[in-house]
């Protein structure tokens, strides 16, 4: 996603590539007369989106984009002017400064208007209030495609159903609406074939960190693997050959016996593995994942990049069944399950990849990660007998990043995991504290 | 007629009663009785009533209750509403309830449903998603085969048959505590120097957790007493205060920004017990179920936690401030509130255009301090007496 990463891979530069085509490719679609549809990460809908030739806009990701290239900060203090809380999520807010400034985009281009906004409402509240921000400023149509949230942990037929009804009653007629077209169920076929071929490959890549050392970072690493296939590109051949690249260099690396590439070089002496819970803070990237590696520590598995499809948990999405499918895929997004199944994920990635420890990243501008996060490390201790470490921070608002804090933090977890290890797991966990940073 | 002095003073007590002995008491009052938790902020009270559970809205422990093991829960970023209730629990204050339901009102309520289920693995646990879509006809089918499951499991607990008449009747019983809001809010708005906001609040509070008609009753005396009190208007203005749905103000804080100077005619504080558009229209031979899912799907009173489908928020809250002879606006949202906070900029932006005035502030329930508050309000009031705007 970024250039940081100093020894580049035949991935990570394909995926720049995508990327930048991306972006110009977006750039263009007044001109070639393609509708723009804004949507979100968790629960998107690219397939349909990509059968009715439309151009997707995802905001959280220019959100993110943005603050890996320190422009965040000034889009939030301009939302901010604007009236927007200091309390609320540091997305919505770098979205909003980003329109306010002419809606460039990160890599310079301007980011087209939209002709509909998708509200597929998956797993977060926030998403919900966004795009009522953003369609009084675009004064545009809205496809709300509303998700249950999964409650009790079961995905019901009722739910389906009903997510399969929106699909057929409101989302596709707005499509066809702004596209022209009529939906080629065929064609949605073929493209959530090619999506699946992808998932394949990534849940590979995913699962490669069961090995030891792990050829992988299933967290600092995870978020550029997961780029393509959570945004535009799901469903694409360029999708599919990215991912078949990036397992076989996954594959190379296993049979090398080294671990994952990171900004400062392959890491050679894999001393932790952790399981990390939570986003990461995007203004610090580089720094934040530096403090990990310094210390041989190794996220071998991650929530955060199921939050845009539960791939490592077994989903894929089957062409035999498109528009279910596609519910499916809405309703199993990780922050669609409620606190006792996200603790129970936790704890079973805890054991299948033979974690040292879990480190919960909890960032204050989301509401839908965060709210709970204390209990579920205490549900993950209970669950696996292992001490969890705690880090807060936020995504794109710097001011709640403190570098030192979160490094003596981090450190001292790992020395205490180094201490169990020596002591046969006895050593005692470091407190929490409950203070945003800095 | 009941003295005022009474009334309130029952009212106090009910308010204070925050181990919901009241609602032991009910229940032991008869067999088949249950009790069931409602998080901020809409509940199917009908179809919880017609099962024989009474509704207990459950909008956090307030500033009446010290949260200590609920802090221990939440990081310093996330609302005060969420610990409170936590305390309210592992404090055993609602062990007289039977189970909880969760609405999607927003991350942190949902949220807590999870955390719930793990830490209070003794209550019957339920999350209700309401339709948010602008489909109506899945929304409607969707709604209503999950009313029926939960009307099935509620009657199932509490030894009773789910029947259609019982739905019937209990749509009847809440119709009519509605009907008595509708004479609440009415002789507010005609009257506010006889039914200030404390008394008013804790009256809506009351409905939280009574049965519907004991309410009503209650509601009824307390207007006609109130209005008996023949206190004369003082040069105050008038607003409507909006944004304090879930997570509540201290009373004091309340009161605080009346003595400032101004009446609060309207404000959002009980959403859930108050009516939000139709009551649920039903003839004997219809099925009441249906009617209660399509009074939902009707409800015409915008919330924050509910898709604004129409982009009608704002003109809606205009149209609140005039019929409510408002002479301006009080935003007040709970720090760390994702939809009251975000609902802001698109709602001042319409009373912008309108050249309503408005002020905004934030607290949280436990707030002790009410001195910036208490000024804010009262230079609001001035500005708006002197030049009618802020
Ligand atoms: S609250 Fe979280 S999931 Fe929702 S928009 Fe913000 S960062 Fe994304
Ligand atoms: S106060 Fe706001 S953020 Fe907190 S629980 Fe209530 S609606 Fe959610």
């Amino acid at each position: 996603m970024s250039d940081s990463v100093v020894e580049k891979e035949a991935s990570m530069e394909a995926q720049k590539e995508l990327l930048a085509g991306y972006f110009a490719r977006l750039a263009r679609a007044r001109d070639e007369k393609r509708p723009v549809v804004y949507s979100f990460v968790p629960g998107n809908l690219v397939e349909l989106m990509s059968a009715l030739d439309v151009a997707p806009v995802y905001p959280e990701v220019n959100a993110l984009q943005s603050a890996m290239r320190q422009r965040s900060g000034g889009f939030i203090r301009e939302a901010e002017r604007a009236g927007h809380s200091e309390d609320v999520c540091s997305y919505v807010k770098c979205d909003l400064g980003m329109l306010m400034k002419g809606n460039v985009g990160p890599t310079g281009d301007t980011i087209p208007p939209p002709d509909l906004l998708l509200l597929s409402f998956t797993g977060c509240f926030t998403f919900m209030k966004w795009f009522e921000l953003l369609r009084d400023q675009y004064q545009c149509e809205v496809a709300m495609l509303h998700v249950p949230y999964v409650g009790d942990g079961n995905v019901t037929d009722a739910m389906r159903a009903y997510v399969v009804e929106q699909l057929q009653r409101e989302v596709i007629p707005k499509l066809e609406k702004v596209s022209g077209k009529r939906l080629d169920l065929d064609r949605l076929s073929e493209l959530l074939a090619r999506s699946r071929r992808a998932e394949e490959d990534l849940a590979w890549v995913f699962h490669s960190a069961r090995n030891r050392p792990s050829p992988i970072d299933a967290y600092f690493g995870g978020v550029y693997y997961i780029g393509p296939i959570f945004t535009s590109f799901r469903g694409s051949e360029e999708a599919c050959r990215y991912y078949a690249t990036l397992r076989g260099e996954v594959e190379a690396r296993l049979t090398a016996g080294v671990g994952p590439t990171t900004p400062g070089g392959p890491l050679l002496d894999e001393r932790f593995r952790l399981v990390v819970e939570g986003p990461p803070n995007w203004t610090s990237f580089r720094d934040f994942w530096k403090i990990f590696y310094d210390e041989g520590a190794v996220a071998v598995a991650s929530t955060y990049t199921q939050v845009g499809g539960s791939y490592e948990r077994g989903f894929r999405h089957d062409p035999s069944r498109p528009l279910e499918s596609l519910a499916d895929y809405c309703l199993s997004c990780y922050t669609n399950l409620p606190l006792p199944q996200r603790s129970r994920i936790l704890a079973d990635m805890v054991s299948e990849y033979e974690a040292d420890g879990f480190v919960i990243h909890s960032v204050k501008s989301c509401n839908s990660f965060s709210a709970g996060q204390l209990h579920m490390l205490r549900e993950v201790e209970r669950l696996t007998g292992i001490p969890g470490g705690f880090i807060e921070s936020d995504l794109v608002d710097a001011r709640y990043y403190g570098q030192a804090n979160i490094k003596n933090r981090i450190e001292s977890y790992l020395q205490m995991l180094a201490a169990r290890k020596r002591d046969g797991g006895s050593a005692p966990r470091p407190p929490v504290h409950l203070q945003v940073l800095p | 007629m009941t003295s005022i002095d009474t009334i309130v003073g029952e009212l106090e007590a009910r308010f204070d009663d925050i181990a919901l002995e009241h609602v032991r008491a009910w229940k032991q009052a008869a067999p088949n009785r249950l009790a069931f938790g409602c998080l901020p902020v809409f509940a199917p009270r009908e179809v919880l009533w017609a099962a024989g559970a009474l509704p207990v809205f459950v909008r956090g422990g307030g500033d009446r209750l010290e949260t200590i093991r609920g802090d221990a829960f939440y990081q310093s970023y996330i609302c005060h509403l969420p610990r409170s209730t936590l305390e309210l629990g592992l404090l055993g204050h609602l062990d007289v309830l039977d189970g909880m339901i969760f609405p999607n009102t927003c991350d942190v309520i949902r949220n807590l449903s999870g955390v719930w289920q793990s830490t209070f693995p003794q209550h019957v646990v339920r999350f209700m998603d309401p339709p948010q879509t602008a489909e109506p006809a899945s929304a409607a089918a969707y709604l209503h085969h999950e009313l029926t499951i939960l009307y099935g499991e509620l009657c199932a607990l509490a030894g009773v048959k789910a029947t259609g008449a019982r739905l019937h009747a209990a749509i009847a019983d809440v119709s009519d505590a509605h009907a008595a809001a509708r004479e609440l809010a009415a002789a507010r708005c005609e009257q506010p120097w006889n039914l200030p906001i404390d008394e008013v609040y804790l009256l809506r509070r009351a409905a939280d957790s009574m049965p519907p008609p004991a309410w009503t009753a209650l509601a009824r005396a307390y207007i006609a007493a109130a209005l008996a009190r023949g206190r004369r208007p003082e040069d105050r203005i008038r607003v409507c205060l909006v944004g304090a749905f879930c997570e509540q103000p201290p009373r004091a804080l309340l009161r605080a920004a009346e003595r400032a100077g101004c009446y609060i005619v309207d404000d959002d504080l009980t959403l859930g017990v108050e009516p939000c558009g139709p009551d649920p229209e039903v003839g004997a031979a219809d099925d009441p179920m249906t009617a209660i899912v399509l009074a939902w799907l009707r409800a015409s009173r915008p919330s924050a936690v509910r898709y604004d489908q129409h982009a009608s928020a704002g003109r809606a809250l205009v149209e609140r401030v005039r019929h409510h002879r408002a002479d301006g606006v009080l935003f007040a949202a709970p720090s760390f509130c994702d939809p009251a906070l975000l609902d802001q900029p698109r709602l001042t932006r319409v009373l912008d255009q309108h050249a309503i005035p408005y002020t905004s502030f934030k607290y949280s329930e436990n707030t002790g301090q009410f001195q910036s508050i208490r000024e804010q309000a009262g230079t609001f009031a001035d500005s708006v007496k002197l030049w009618g705007t802020a």
